[in-house]
């Protein structure tokens, strides 16, 4: 019997490139097709890199040719960052997925399809549950930036779904990614020596391991269940309890003057913290990982406190990780320094 | 009916002291005060007991048996080989332990450790001396597993809702944590929002409900809110509209015991003479409340007024005997969420009438 067949987007990113690893092992997987704008940092067997926009219509062509059964769909970013800019950020997570649908729509081989979103879908209030069922609808509407973005995609997926119903779709919702060697933003602030808050407000975090969060795409990859579901850590962690175990400074900053400070960080590169996730500082967001351990049976090894320890011990200890486990800014940073060098020997 | 189980203090078992366990880092100390409580200490790890038993323990060593909770009255000796040399050798590893963050927490955001410790006996005070509560049938609630306490909500300002917590968490033969769920503009307020989470309140969604009675947690609801905070002197200790029934359908889908609460004294903490309702429009709250002392005494008039409160438990109302789909049944639901509402009423008058008057 012929093996599955896979493609991932976004196989440059931390969890395509993680994923596509993980399918290394798996005798069951014959090809991976990876799909980016860049190339991956480092070769892995079996995968078929095709650098492509999922925005672009070229991406139909990729399906039928490389013709593949499963379609693994991680390219929603959730910062500007390299994408340059809010509005090239929801052109490719909000544009790239419906286009990226679209083909797959037609691509008759296809039978099952994940997609890595997020548990900003949910935004952050006052009101909300304090365990976020999957089928809860945010009472808070006004979702903005990276947890629209994630909705509107939804969306898209849900439309998929409903036009082939022969296909299994299934939607993780994740939590915030923390991790030794992944990099996002709220590693970035957990990273300061000074971390600001708002006064007043001690938001309950929730985070996902990083090894946990390939786990996860991986248990829905090999599943034969569709649905939406939370992927998250057991447990949850006070920001200022997490800013005490990381053994850093916590700065307690009015509410109205969070947003300046944050926007300060992001102009100075300290950190990305995009200003429609502040609400988050305030209210935090906890999930309810029920349904995913019952149905999609999947239960995350780490526990919040754990990851976040792994996460404090791991990343001070570990000076020089293998270089495709540095975070990225320092990937470019080592790169950038080659690049110098080489400069300087040949003049 | 099914009466909730009581387990006299004299009779339960010795708890095992015989090894040091780290488990038993977050258990309640296991003696009782010379005043005849249980100690509200957390124990210190691997000793079972709280730092000051601890060496009364080590002084009287008794002999292990498993499990479980033992508070059997211990002379406080003085001395012993578990305590340091400091008079207070528990506090100095407390702060270490906070300042590290090195405590647990539970989904919901309660810090048993910083309530129990520090916030809780806060009201101790309030509790004992101010207000001289008297409590009546906290027995009545169930040992362990889930149950739905609803009460009658008065007082300008929640203040009845912590004593009820501090009377379940102090005189309760388990000292259970009542986990409340309080209305959302609770949690936009910061201090109070933050606080309300360490302390073990929730947000009052059916969600948050059916899940800390699926997690076998004692949930407390005031069902008439800002309607029974906010209302006028005038309408004192007459219940209010009971919500839209949503804590009746919560009882009978979870299907959990209702125990009736019913509070006296906290109308007369704060009486409410009139409610400002152009500057609670400003202002965005529900109400703004206008008492003999306050706006006028400025910030000293938050202070309440040192009435004698008497809370009473009532019998367990079970939720068993009703069909799967009950909850679905609105003209069973609101016709259930009556007959609670009559049964607090009525402990209600009954409790007023058997006072002697407000303040004493």
């Amino acid at each position: 019997m012929a093996g599955r067949r896979v493609l991932i987007t976004g196989v440059s990113r931390f969890l395509g490139l993680r994923l596509a690893k993980r399918l290394e092992q798996d005798d069951d997987v014959e090809l991976v097709v990876g799909v980016d704008l860049e190339d991956p940092p480092l070769p892995i067997k079996k995968l078929e890199f095709v650098r492509v926009d999922i925005r672009n219509p070229l991406i139909a062509r990729v399906l039928e040719t490389t013709k593949v059964d499963t379609l693994i769909h991680t390219n929603i970013a959730s910062t500007p960052g390299r994408l340059g800019g809010r509005s090239q950020m929801k052109e490719n997570n909000v544009i790239g997925t419906m286009q990226l649908f679209a083909a797959a729509q037609r691509a008759e081989r296809i039978q099952r399809v994940v997609m890595k979103s997020s548990t900003a879908v949910y935004g952050s209030g006052p009101r909300e549950p304090s365990l976020l069922p999957e089928d809860h609808a945010a009472r808070q509407v006004d979702l903005s930036g990276y947890g629209k973005d994630c909705a509107e995609a939804e969306q898209y997926a849900r439309d998929f779904g409903r036009r082939r119903p022969d296909v299994d779709l299934v939607v993780l919702r994740t939590q915030n990614v923390v991790g030794p060697t992944v990099s996002t933003n709220m590693t970035g602030y957990l990273s300061l020596p000074v971390i600001p808050t708002s006064l007043g407000f001690d938001p309950r975090l929730q985070f996902l391991h990083e090894q946990d969060a390939v786990e996860a795409l991986y248990t829905a990859l090999k599943g034969d269940v569709g649905g939406i579901y939370n992927i998250a850590a057991d447990g949850i962690v006070y920001l200022s309890q997490a800013i005490r175990q990381m053994g850093s400074i916590e700065l307690p900053i009015l509410a109205p003057a969070a947003h300046t400070a944050a926007n300060l960080l992001r102009r100075f590169g300290v950190v990305d913290f995009p200003t429609d996730q502040l609400k988050l500082l305030l209210f935090g967001r906890v999930v309810s990982t029920r349904r995913a351990k019952e149905h999609l049976g999947f239960t995350p090894m780490f526990t919040t406190a754990e990851t976040l320890q792994d996460f404090r011990d791991r990343r001070q200890h570990d000076t020089l990780p293998e270089p495709n486990l540095r975070p990225t800014w320092e990937r470019e940073l080592f790169e950038y320094l080659k690049q110098r060098n080489q400069q300087r020997q040949t003049v | 009916m099914a009466d909730a189980e009581i387990i006299r203090l004299d009779s339960r078992t010795r708890a095992g002291r015989t090894g040091p366990s780290r488990a038993q880092a977050r258990v309640r100390c296991r003696a009782t005060t010379s005043t005849g409580r249980p100690c509200r200490n957390y124990a210190t790890a691997g000793t079972g007991y709280c730092a000051v038993h601890a060496r009364a323990q080590s002084a009287h060593p008794a002999q292990g048996s498993p499990a479980g909770q033992a508070p059997v009255h211990v002379g406080e000796a003085p001395s012993g080989p578990v305590a340091p040399s400091r008079q207070h050798p528990g506090v100095e590893e407390f702060v270490r332990r906070r300042l590290a963050g090195d405590y647990e927490v539970d989904d919901f955001g309660y810090d048993p450790e910083l309530a129990r410790q520090v916030l809780l006996p806060l009201a101790g005070p309030l509790y004992e001396r101010y207000f001289r509560v008297k409590t009546l049938g906290v027995e009545r609630i169930p040992n362990t597993g889930p149950a739905l306490l609803v009460g009658n909500h008065s007082g300008t300002v929640a203040i009845d809702a912590v004593m009820v917590q501090y009377a379940v968490a102090t005189e309760h033969p388990n000292e259970r944590a009542i986990r409340n769920i309080g209305a959302d503009l609770v949690y936009q307020l910061p201090f109070i929002g933050a606080m309300a989470r360490k302390t073990g309140n929730a947000v009052a969604t059916d969600e948050d409900a059916e899940e800390l009675l699926r997690r076998g947690e004692l949930v407390g609801v005031y069902p008439e809110g800002y309607k029974g905070v906010g209302k006028g002197w005038r309408e004192r200790y007459k219940l209010q509209r009971f919500g839209r029934g949503g804590f009746m359908e919560t009882a009978l889908r979870s299907r959990v015991p209702i125990i009736p609460v019913a509070v006296v004294g906290a109308e007369e903490a704060f009486p409410m003479i009139a409610n400002a309702k152009w500057l609670a429009r400003i202002l965005g709250f529900p109400y703004f409340p206008i008492t003999p002392t306050f706006p006028l005494l400025g910030p000293l008039g938050l202070l309440p007024l040192p009435s004698k409160w008497l809370i009473e438990f009532g019998d367990p109302i079970p939720m068993d005997d009703y069909p799967d789909d009950a909850a679905d049944d609105a003209m069973l639901v609101f016709d259930l969420a009556d007959r609670v509402r009559d049964t607090i009423q009525q402990m209600l008058y009954r409790n007023l009438q058997k006072r002697k008057g407000a303040f004493f």
